[in-house]
């Protein structure tokens, strides 16, 4: 079930717009499930510029550890403070409770760039991933 | 065919061989090392003729017996090295094949004799050190200490780090090998420091110094908090039964070397390094860390390594460090150690050797000629001390010997005529006496 | 067993738990020289450590209790893959125990340390002569800082040179973590080499990699696979002719000794694990002992210290000398010298025949399990091997079944794994790596139980899955242990 208020990226993230500029990010069922149990999130820090397809942190599983790439270009402005003590809420609420961050994008137009629910939705059944 | 080497290590028969060579397809054994280029194949290598266990045993007897060693006669060497009371109970509980031949517990089903060792090590360095949490141990204390001013780089993101001039100069040694490497800076401050710029990602203090006086770690600690870094003290471990813990003085990482708990001196290794530091920072641990955890599918409790994301066999070329190998089974020694000697038993021991090395101090002093402390003379320290003489380091250091005492250290490099006695609770008054009647037989001659 | 705790008593009795204050495990004589004047309070501790009150006996057993949940080598067939879990002899204990060795302080003065220093003399010559190298530093503490200690000395030989530029170091794709690990710890940058379908390294693609940047490659032979690379000796030439050095991660050495000298076929340095090739004991994670051997480049710049001999009217005399522009100490001290006499010992007791025989039936036992499991279990790669072999679990996948679980299925039949999920390289890889320590039985045995288990796997996965149930304990929740990291006990 991939929710259809969101953005979506081949990276398999997800971005939900909250208001005008103003974006929640996260990773999506797919990516919680390759990832196995999630044991640690490193993010950026509040403040910190992110940039739309480079490396912004890792996810931490028991054995191994994966980079999490930006869907979107901007500022971090609240990073989910939840996750350093639950990681596992990114395995159980994935585009909810196991938010990310949230963005203050440096534009809007940067949106067209991604996949809608419906799209990447095909790229998963597509088997390209 | 080449003619077998028979030996107890080696069980194989011939027919053994022969049916597994059958098995496996060739003629004979050569035939499996056909990919080594034949010009290669089979060196001309010459080692010494092989030895039954009889011989082996009177060989390396006669080649130990060309050393002196403490016990042999009567030592007052410290230096990071030191000559501790160990009960038997130690090695006769390490020398179990359980322990001794088992490998990294990655397997923890059937490890748990090696986890649950190293988790009570990893409690004890704690409750020592009064810090949050401590690894499974580093090779030894020196590099340890190199482990931490890395550790403090990554977490400060700065590339300085400043170093007391009173530390040791192997541990300064090993920090240079390390950290220079790393494009990390080290500039070293002397005791008299009281301003550090701003860009230092650490402290590094010793505690007691190289030449066994206590730093005022109080201000020290201030200084390197007023600009953000942080302090890292590295421990002797059996001054702490005495001392207050580097915790009372914010230290932020804490090192030190353990051989002071449980380990033969075994002229100079093996020995375990202890690394211990606050809870925020545990994600920048080097080393191996044992936590404790439940059955996935039943109800008992048991020891895992754990936070192993930080390490080589997964983050590889970003690990924290290179570590893999480092010393369990000294560590384990140490446990027992410290569970033999209980919280008394290891206040008794700093007691016994502040006490005798004081008593040294004030004997010695009182001879003519000699000096104790000379470069720090109102400075507390704990159960080493400086010495000059009437005579030449190297004249005092033989005299002392041809008298069956095994001396000083020479410390010339940082004091005049300078050699750094040592004294523990192995050293009974008798031989501190003797060796105070030595020292005054010198001074005439 | 009938468990008979007081309700309320903790699942796992630890140390602290069996504390009672006022137990005593150990007396110390009294204070025998009058009281000194105590330190002001500011520095002394307010109360004494919360460390467990214990009775001798109470630790005994407790740590008696303890060793008995623990395969070893001593009690268990332990066939981990590039660890060579051999027998680690018991005279090699007595020997190191020797009060001369034991008691030695390491600051010893060296004319009273003759023995020692004699003893790790010829073990650098033994090393040397084993790998054909021209020098040896025995300083190094562990494999991975001989690594560290190695890729330094490839540094330091550049700088020499006017080289600084040269700061990539090239790594194959099968390398164990702790070589780009040490490589990255020296300051370089990594870059890997594949592997091609045989299991040796793409020559074509490391032709490509060796440009003027190149500091040198480390290289693992026999390689983590279990296979002598036949391409070595080019790559050597290749990576020469770069400009670069090349490192030899010696692990897997007891496939060859006394077979090839590493010299010969083109490195510049080695690091051999003497806690692995030459027996002595791991000790549940160390101690370990990584010693270099080097050509003559690299001979300036070993780890110091080194033990040199000299002549005099009274014979031969053995000195600690540190190397004209040596990359620097490694440790505070000389090396683990508990860990160089055992090895030592174990190449005195064997002798050139005797290690060749040890090289002969490690490759030998290797390829016996190989040929005898080929027929139910995928080979990683199809070709005799080395000391070791590596299977994949990849077609009980459609069961199910992984490699972790076959592995610990084994434990249930009372055998350690073999090293699991490594190399990287191969799907679901468990490396077996026998020895020559066992004998055939054994390793009948052990044939007997990987079948049992394959056929486990068609019929019975959930056997499988659910094991061990006869260890000690069950498998552990990792994921819980590292979400929420318990690391202690707080007394």
């Amino acid at each position: 079930m991939i929710p259809t208020d969101c953005y979506y990226t081949k990276e398999h993230e997800w971005v939900r717009v909250e208001d005008a500029t103003l974006v929640v990010i996260g990773i999506t069922d797919f990516a919680q499930d390759q990832l196995g149990d999630v044991i640690y999130v490193n993010l950026p820090e509040n403040g910190s510029e992110i940039n739309q397809s480079a490396q912004m942190g890792e996810a931490e599983s028991v054995k191994a550890v994966s980079d999490l790439f930006s869907p979107v270009t901007g500022t971090v402005v609240e990073v989910n403070g939840n996750l350093q003590d639950a990681p596992e809420l990114v395995n159980r609420d994935p585009y909810g409770d196991g938010w990310m961050l949230k963005v203050e994008l440096s534009s809007v137009e940067q949106l067209a760039n991604l996949l809608s629910a419906d799209q990447y939705g095909k790229y998963l059944d597509s088997g390209e991933h | 065919m080449v003619k077998n080497f028979v030996h107890s290590y080696i069980p194989h028969t011939d027919s053994e061989r022969r049916e597994m060579l059958d098995v496996v397809g060739v003629n004979q054994i050569e035939d499996l090392f056909l990919e080594i280029p034949e010009k290669y194949r089979d060196p001309n290598i010459t080692l010494p003729s092989p030895l039954t266990e009889m011989e082996l045993l009177q060989e390396l007897e006669s080649l130990s017996a060309k050393n002196v060693q403490v016990g042999k006669m009567p030592s007052f060497l410290g230096g990071g090295a030191y000559s501790h009371f160990i009960p038997s109970v130690v090695a006769s509980l390490t020398s179990r094949g359980e322990f001794l031949t088992s490998y990294t517990p990655y397997q923890p089903e059937v490890s748990q004799g090696t986890l649950q060792a190293t988790y009570e090590f990893q409690s004890m360095m704690c409750e020592l050190t009064g810090m949050d949490v401590a690894n499974a141990g580093m090779y030894d204390g020196a590099t340890a200490f190199a482990e931490a001013a890395l550790m403090a780089c990554r977490l400060t993101k700065r590339y300085r780090v400043y170093v007391m001039d009173s530390i040791s100069s192997h541990y300064l040694a090993v920090l240079r090998t390390y950290l220079l490497p790393q494009s990390v800076e080290i500039v070293i401050v002397s005791d008299y420091i009281n301003e550090i710029d701003g860009d230092a990602a650490c402290l590094l203090v010793q505690y007691p110094n190289a030449l066994g006086v206590i730093p005022d770690l109080a201000s020290l600690g201030k200084l390197i908090h007023s600009v953000d870094g942080l302090f890292v003290v590295n421990v002797y471990p059996v001054a702490l039964g005495m001392l207050k813990p580097p915790s009372e003085y914010e230290a932020d990482i804490v090192t030190g070397e353990c051989q002071s708990l449980g380990i033969p001196l075994s002229f100079g290794g093996p020995y375990v390094g202890m690394f211990a530091c606050r809870n925020e920072h545990i994600r920048q641990l080097p080393g191996r860390i044992v936590g404790k955890t439940n059955e996935s599918h039943g109800d008992r409790d048991g020891f895992v390594l754990t936070l192993q994301t930080r390490e080589q066999h997964i983050r590889r070329e970003n690990a924290t460090s290179n570590i893999c190998t480092s010393e369990a089974l000294i560590a384990t020694a140490v446990a027992i150690h410290l569970a033999l000697l209980g919280p008394r038993g290891l206040r008794q021991v700093a007691q016994l050797c502040y006490n005798k090395a004081h008593y040294a101090a004030r004997c010695i002093s009182e001879l003519p000629g000699y000096y104790i402390n000379p470069h720090a003379p109102d400075k507390y320290w704990f159960n080493e001390f400086v010495v000059t003489g009437p005579k030449s380091v190297d004249v005092l250091q033989k005299n002392l010997f041809d008298q069956g005492i095994i001396g000083g250290i020479n410390v010339t490099d940082r004091v005049k005529g300078g050699l750094l006695f040592c004294v523990t609770e192995i050293n009974s008054k008798q031989e501190i006496d003797n060796l105070v009647i030595a020292l005054n037989n010198m001074k005439e001659s | 067993m009938v468990d008979v705790s007081p309700l309320n008593s903790p699942k796992l009795k630890m140390l602290g738990h069996l504390s009672v204050p006022g137990r005593a495990g150990v007396q110390l004589p009294s204070l025998d020289v009058p009281e000194q004047e105590a330190l002001p309070e500011e520095f002394l501790r307010e109360c004494d450590t919360r460390l467990p009150e214990l009775s001798e006996l109470d630790v005994v057993r407790y740590f008696t209790n303890l060793s008995q949940k623990n395969f070893s080598v001593d009690t268990n067939f332990y066939p981990l893959g590039s660890c060579t879990m051999k027998y680690n002899p018991k005279i090699n204990d007595v020997i190191a125990s020797l009060p001369g060795f034991a008691k030695l302080h390491p600051l010893q003065d060296t004319n009273f340390a003759q023995g020692s220093l004699e003893l790790m003399y010829e073990l650098q010559s033994s090393l040397m002569e084993l790998t054909g190298f021209a020098g040896s530093s025995l300083a190094t503490l562990a494999g991975a800082q001989g690594e560290l200690a190695g890729v330094l000395m490839i540094k330091a030989y550049h700088e020499s040179n006017g080289d600084s530029q040269r700061n990539l170091i090239l790594i194959p794709d099968s390398a164990h973590g702790t070589n780009p690990a040490s490589a990255s710890m020296a300051g370089f940058s990594v870059a890997t080499i594949p592997s091609d379908s045989n299991g040796n390294m793409d020559v074509q693609a490391l032709r490509i990699l060796a440009k003027e940047n190149l500091a040198g490659a480390m290289i693992t032979l026999p390689s983590t696979l279990g296979l002598f690379d036949t391409s070595i000796v080019e790559i050597c030439k290749i990576i020469h002719e770069a400009g670069g050095l090349i490192y030899c991660d010696g692990a897997n050495m007891n496939a060859i000794l006394g077979r090839a000298r590493l010299f010969d076929l083109g490195f510049d340095v080695v690091h051999l694990n003497l806690h692995k090739t030459l027996s002595t004991p791991h000790g549940g994670g160390g101690p370990g002992s990584g010693p270099v051997c080097v050509s003559e480049k690299l001979l300036p710049f070993l780890p110091s210290p080194i033990v040199k001999k000299s002549s005099n009217l009274e014979g031969s005399i053995y000195n600690f000398v540190d190397p004209v522009d040596s990359i620097g100490k490694v440790a505070a001290f000389h090396g683990n010298f508990g860990v160089l006499v055992r090895a030592y010992a174990f190449v005195r007791a064997l002798g050139l025949s005797g290690l060749r025989q040890v090289s002969g039936d490690a490759v030998l036992n290797a390829n016996y399990i190989l040929s005898s499991l080929k027929d139910v279990y995928k080979v990683a790669f199809d070709r005799k091997c080395m000391h070791e072999l590596v299977l994949s679990l990849s077609p009980q996948k459609s069961k199910g079944v992984k490699a972790i679980d076959v592995s610990k299925r084994l434990i249930d039949y009372g055998v350690h794994p073999p090293t699991m999920y490594f190399p990287l390289i191969v799907e679901e890889a468990l490396m077996i790596e026998p020895t020559e320590s066992e004998n055939k039985q054994t390793l009948d045995i052990f044939i007997d139980i990987m079948r049992k288990i394959a056929i486990e796997c068609e019929e019975n996965p959930d056997l499988i899955l659910s094991s061990p149930v006869y260890a000690p304990i069950g498998r552990l929740d990792e994921v819980m242990a590292a979400r929420r990291p318990d690391l202690r006990q707080v007394y």
